[in-house]
């Protein structure tokens, strides 16, 4: 009797978890098959059908030579190693002052980092704007790089854990032997806190990969077009032709869909170990 | 040089000197805004003449006087209710997802994989989905009979389109929340559940008085975080339906922005964007209010 009973909860167990992965599926099936279609093929079928060829990549080449996208990518790719290589450095420096020395101001510090979680960054905008042109940062690829440099307080816990992990002997030590503090950040802390540093190297590429607000919103010029904005613009220039936005949609979507099945373990440690505290 | 310092003295000048420009950023791009943000609001700038005339409360008396303004709220209401349906979906998934269960490794994989997707490509990839002639939800609802439902414009119905974008959301964020609750269920000592098994108790009573409030906290962040969001919505209706229907779609973040940029209206904008701050905080302070009367923790 029992037997049978759990078989059936197991049952509504699978069911369930099959009907969530068909729903997340789903949608990226639907772009991946028609955006191997040719325009005649694509108007005269099913959108659920499957295409005749999935070696059909004119869409990509199309893709590729009208939208612009090589530029995008290469733009958000300048991006993206700046902002991190900068990004890192103050993320470390902030954590290696408020993980190991004790000072007055030191609760200022981390509430002033805290507060600022609060204020939606979408709301202050209409003010940041005018910073931006005053800097004489506005259409250039600084706007986005400076907006994103500065570490935000899930960073900042995040490498407070990992200091506190690493044994406060070892920074005594080195100071036995005369190392000053700016050594022992450099070749002490630094380097242990690599393993938090590659996996919010992940999750910043993802998130400055995903954000299309700042590049919208501070670099309008044609030539500047992050992966996003050129899929948008790409979409109102070619609007009705689904085939071709759908192998630009797949483009865009694949490098993060790659990264994330060979990372997902440290993507899964990022977040939960940043949100979860 | 330097490291002939006393180490007091290297001490004050690590503090300094490190601390010196994260702060600055900080300070000029999140509390400096916020400042000139209040400023804005007493003024009627309009975003590019020199001089930005005081106004007094005009602005505030302008967003609570008119009705338009704050009827956009409630077209966040809808994010706001998938939220909520998120989070009840994303608990549900955690909980069967921490228990003993076959290829649990591949599932929270591919319930995850939409938060890493790039939002524009997903909102184009809905907006197709969702089209009502070519979509492939009214094929797919079709195909299994349900022909009613199969000639829904869902993006063209003012009455159903924030349910629609906001079902979007759904899609691409309970993955997240799923992540979080599993890894406050794995925080729970295994030994309260042995215990409660020897007492007799079911699963339904474990989960009740055990599983849910011992992931107290972090579901109180995430409602937290949906509450915020809601309010907050932006990108979505903006890539998708640029506010349509008939502005029935726009949200009021997307208010700010147009009424900012493109009514050229900083001293409203401002305003606007200071009382959806105010809001904010005001969640996060009755959320701390709650959480310390149900004070064990």
């Amino acid at each position: 009797m029992t037997h049978s009973k759990f078989r059936l909860t197991d049952f509504f167990k699978y069911l369930s978890l099959l009907i969530g992965v068909f729903v997340v599926l789903f949608p990226p099936y639907v772009v991946i098959i028609n955006a191997f279609k040719s325009t005649d093929e694509f108007n005269s079928s099913s959108s659920m059908a499957l295409p005749k060829s999935f070696l059909n990549f004119d869409n990509f080449v199309a893709v590729f030579q009208r939208g612009g996208l090589l530029s995008g990518f290469g733009n958000v790719l300048v991006i993206i190693i700046i902002t991190l290589t900068l990004n890192i450095l103050f993320g470390t420096m902030v954590a290696y002052v408020l993980g190991r020395f004790s000072f007055k101001l030191k609760p200022l510090v981390f509430g002033a980092y805290l507060v600022a979680t609060v204020i939606p960054s979408i709301t202050t905008q209409v003010a940041t704007f005018g910073i931006i042109k005053n800097m004489g940062l506005y259409n250039t690829l600084g706007a986005p790089i400076v907006l994103y440099i500065g570490a935000d307080v899930i960073q900042i816990i995040l490498y407070l854990q990992f200091i506190r992990n690493i044994p406060v002997d070892l920074d005594e030590n080195a100071m036995v032997e005369g190392a000053s503090l700016f050594k022992i950040y450099r070749s002490i802390i630094f380097p242990l806190l690599a393993p938090a540093t590659a996996t919010l190297v992940i999750l910043k590429t993802i998130s400055i990969y995903n954000d299309m607000y700042i590049p919208y919103l501070y670099m309008p010029k044609q030539s500047l077009g992050v992966v996003t904005t050129i899929l948008m613009r790409f979409q109102g220039v070619n609007s009705g032709e689904w085939n071709m936005i759908c192998a630009a949609i797949l483009l865009i979507l694949l490098p993060t869909v790659v990264l994330y099945f060979f990372l997902q373990r440290y993507i899964f440690e990022g977040v939960t170990s940043g949100a979860v505290k | 040089m330097f490291g002939t310092l006393s180490y007091n003295k290297q001490k004050t000048i690590i503090i300094v000197s490190f601390l010196l420009i994260p702060l600055i950023l900080l300070g000029t791009f999140t509390y400096y805004p916020a400042l000139k943000l209040v400023y804005y609001s007493f003024t009627n700038w309009d975003g590019y003449s020199p001089e930005k005339p005081w106004v007094g409360l005009d602005n505030y008396k302008e967003v609570f006087s008119n009705p338009d303004i704050f009827k956009v709220f409630t077209h966040n209401f809808a994010y706001f209710v998938m939220g909520l349906i998120q989070n009840i979906v994303a608990i549900y998934f955690a909980v069967l997802l921490n228990s003993k269960l076959r290829g649990k490794n591949a599932f929270r994989i591919m319930l995850f994989l939409p938060y890493i997707m790039n939002g524009v490509a997903v909102a184009f990839m809905f907006g197709y989905v969702f089209d009502t002639t070519n979509g492939s939800l009214n094929l797919f609802l079709n195909s299994i009979g349900l022909t009613g439902l199969g000639q829904t414009s869902w993006l063209g119905t003012e009455t159903l389109v924030n349910y629609s974008l906001a079902s979007t959301g759904l899609w691409r964020f309970m993955g997240y929340n799923m992540v979080i609750y599993i890894a406050s269920l794995q925080a729970i000592p295994r030994d309260i559940y042995e215990a409660s098994k020897i007492d007799g108790a079911s699963s339904l009573q474990t989960l009740w008085r055990i599983t849910l409030p011992n992931m107290k906290t972090v579901i109180q962040l995430n409602l937290f975080l949906t509450v915020t969001g809601a309010l907050e919505v932006f990108d979505l209706p903006f890539v998708l339906t640029k506010g349509g229907p008939a502005g029935a779609s726009q949200t009021y973040v997307q208010r700010v922005v147009d009424t900012a940029f493109a009514f050229n209206n900083y001293g409203l904008a401002s305003a606007m964007s200071i009382i959806l701050l105010f809001f904010v905080v005001v969640v996060l302070l009755v959320q701390q209010l709650v959480l310390s009367r149900g004070g064990d923790k």
